[in-house]
């Protein structure tokens, strides 16, 4: 009986704590935005600028996502599989980014492609905009994103072993041939995780987009950077109505994960 | 086809593996390489896979040096101690794997995969999947798939070591059969001295990274050449200064020239054989084997004195 009240007891605090946290300030999202109807809210997502900024977004996950999973999955087999000098440095550097304030993030690349910085003098002699463009975007991206793709490797790696991999090689299977037939069907659910991950990280990245992006409104501004410039401006009904689709997308990357956790298991 | 192991040596770290070791095997052949747990054996076969590299020394395959050939260039089928089933493919697309690999016309590989699904009595589990296998069922779909290529030598590592007692003696007899069919040179390492001598033409019996003797089961028990090898190739057991094998002493009521006197302290009947235990005048232990009838005959009983003449008899020096 005791054992019962505790374990009811222990589910309605975790319960109670995710609710405050996690579940009331959506709902409130949500209860605002259509507060006063649908109309509001859709018209505050059709503005060109709004619209321009979930272009940037989809933009810079769609160069993003895949780099990282090729970078991820490559990071992968060599840590696991490889012996070469300075994997401990490369296996614990592919977590910095999990460690470093994205703001961080964002002055290093300062550092490097502004005006006086180490690339920043040669880049803008050949007539490159890294900074305060796309470019700097997508990199500023692809370094907050990237641990998640061989976080989710690794260990998969690691358990299957290389035998299945020696039996392909034996079998009279090329390097190629072993990684597209045994390895990737081997850690294919592992490396859709990643990318789910990665892709939730790259559409909430703010703070180090929102440093060398220079925040030009309909042109380097992204989703979320919209949402605070709404709320700088007044226009409340307009970032509510940015961070709902924001929201919305977060929910699906998580209902995918749900779904594909089980098939996991009994894979 | 014939494998030349020339004066090969490997080394893991500070790790001695393989120290010099040559052996010739024969074309056609099935050869055990024997050897307690750590002497080498199997990093001796996955050199000759090609699946590690060794530090010295050289592989001919065929009469072709194959030293730094790739493995998937040997064209040789291995056969997994754990299977290394490939877990995401049905049994079907695991034996058709090889043939795949190799772009084979599709009608070919659907003939071949059943032919061997077939020899491996494994017709109905072609749409199942490793997981849905008991272990002896893994191991013989691992050989159809080693087999569907047609490599020219067969390696086994421990094929039927994570197996239990029944299934592994079934295995040891099927695979000599199918030896006999299909006449590829096989080599197969085990721990397991009844394994080797039961199933193959000849055995290399490695220690501690080095090879002791290379010989027909009968030659090894006959005549070993050391020490190791007579006590690791059946029972042998130390008789005055030299070895002896429990089945090759006699057992005589008077003293005799040679015979070493002693006690019958135990007498155990394992069906038609019986087990003599004795200690000689200093404690040490002697066992002694003998039908069941000639015990019987002998009219022997516990706690006489009696005395053990060896009939055949080695001294090895140290």
């Amino acid at each position: 009986m005791r054992a019962v009240v505790s374990r009811l007891g222990l589910r309605a605090i975790a319960l109670l704590y995710l609710a405050i946290i996690l579940v009331g300030p959506l709902a409130i999202v949500f209860w605002r935005t259509f507060e006063d109807g649908f109309a509001p809210a859709w018209d505050a997502l059709t503005t060109p600028e709004t619209l321009n900024a979930f272009k940037l977004t989809l933009i810079i996950t769609a160069i993003a996502v895949p780099v990282n999973t090729v970078f991820g999955i490559v990071c992968a087999l060599a840590i696991v599989r490889r012996r070469f000098p300075g994997k401990g440095v490369l296996n614990a550097f592919i977590d910095l980014p999990l460690a470093l304030s994205p703001v961080v993030v964002g002055l290093a690349l300062f550092l490097l492609y502004g005006e006086n910085g180490w690339f920043g003098g040669w880049l803008s002699e050949h007539g490159i905009q890294v900074l305060f463009a796309l470019p700097s975007m997508v990199i500023a991206t692809i370094f907050v994103s990237l641990p998640f793709v061989a976080r989710e490797v690794i260990p998969t790696l690691r358990e299957i072993g290389d035998e299945q991999e020696q039996a392909a090689r034996t079998l009279g299977a090329g390097g190629w041939q072993t990684f597209w037939r045994i390895t990737l069907p081997s850690i294919r659910w592992a490396v859709i995780y990643g990318v789910i991950l990665t892709t939730a990280r790259c559409l909430g990245e703010y703070g180090a987009v929102a440093v060398v992006s220079g925040r030009l409104q309909g042109e380097t501004e992204t989703a979320t950077l919209r949402v605070q410039e709404r709320y700088e401006a007044f226009d409340l009904a307009g970032a509510y109505a940015i961070s709902i689709v924001l929201a919305l997308i977060a929910i699906l990357v998580l209902v995918a994960m749900t779904v594909i956790r089980p098939r996991e298991e009994t894979a | 086809m014939s494998i030349l192991v020339k004066n090969i040596s490997k080394r893991f770290g500070d790790f001695v593996a393989l120290d010099d070791v040559s052996l010739d095997v024969e074309s056609g052949a099935l050869t055990a390489l024997l050897g307690p747990s750590g002497s080498g054996k199997s990093t001796l076969l996955r050199i000759i896979a090609g699946l590690e590299t060794p530090d010295r020394g050289e592989i001919l395959l065929a009469g072709k040096d194959a030293t730094v050939l790739a493995p998937q260039k040997r064209n040789v089928g291995f056969v997994f101690q754990h299977y290394a089933a490939f877990k995401h493919m049905t049994v079907w697309d695991n034996v058709a794997f090889g043939l795949k690999v190799r772009k084979r016309p599709k009608a070919e590989i659907a003939e071949r995969v059943d032919e061997l699904l077939n020899l491996v009595q494994l017709q109905s589990f072609g749409h199942r999947y490793p997981a849905q296998l008991s272990g002896g069922q893994r191991q013989r779909m691992g050989l159809a798939r080693a087999l569907a290529p047609e490599p020219q030598v067969l390696l086994l590592d421990e094929p039927f070591g994570a197996l239990d007692a029944r299934v592994r003696s079934e295995l040891r007899e099927w695979l000599r059969q199918l030896h006999d069919v299909v006449h590829v040179t096989t080599v197969f390492v085990t721990h397991d001295q009844d394994e080797a001598m039961e199933i193959s033409d000849e055995i290399a019996v490695i220690n501690h990274g080095r090879l002791e003797q290379v010989g027909s089961p009968r030659q090894l028990y006959d005549e070993p050449a050391s020490e190791f090898v007579m006590t690791f190739v059946g029972d042998a057991q130390p008789l005055g200064e030299s070895l002896v094998r429990p089945h090759d002493i006699e057992l005589l009521a008077e003293p005799a020239e040679g015979a070493i006197e002693a006690m019958i302290v135990r007498v155990t009947l394992l069906g038609r054989d019986a087990k003599v235990e004795l200690h000689d005048a200093s404690g040490a232990e002697i066992l002694v084997l003998m039908t069941r009838d000639r015990f019987e005959e002998s009219g022997y009983w516990r706690g006489q004195t009696v005395w053990a003449q060896p009939v055949r008899e080695r001294v090895f020096s140290a």
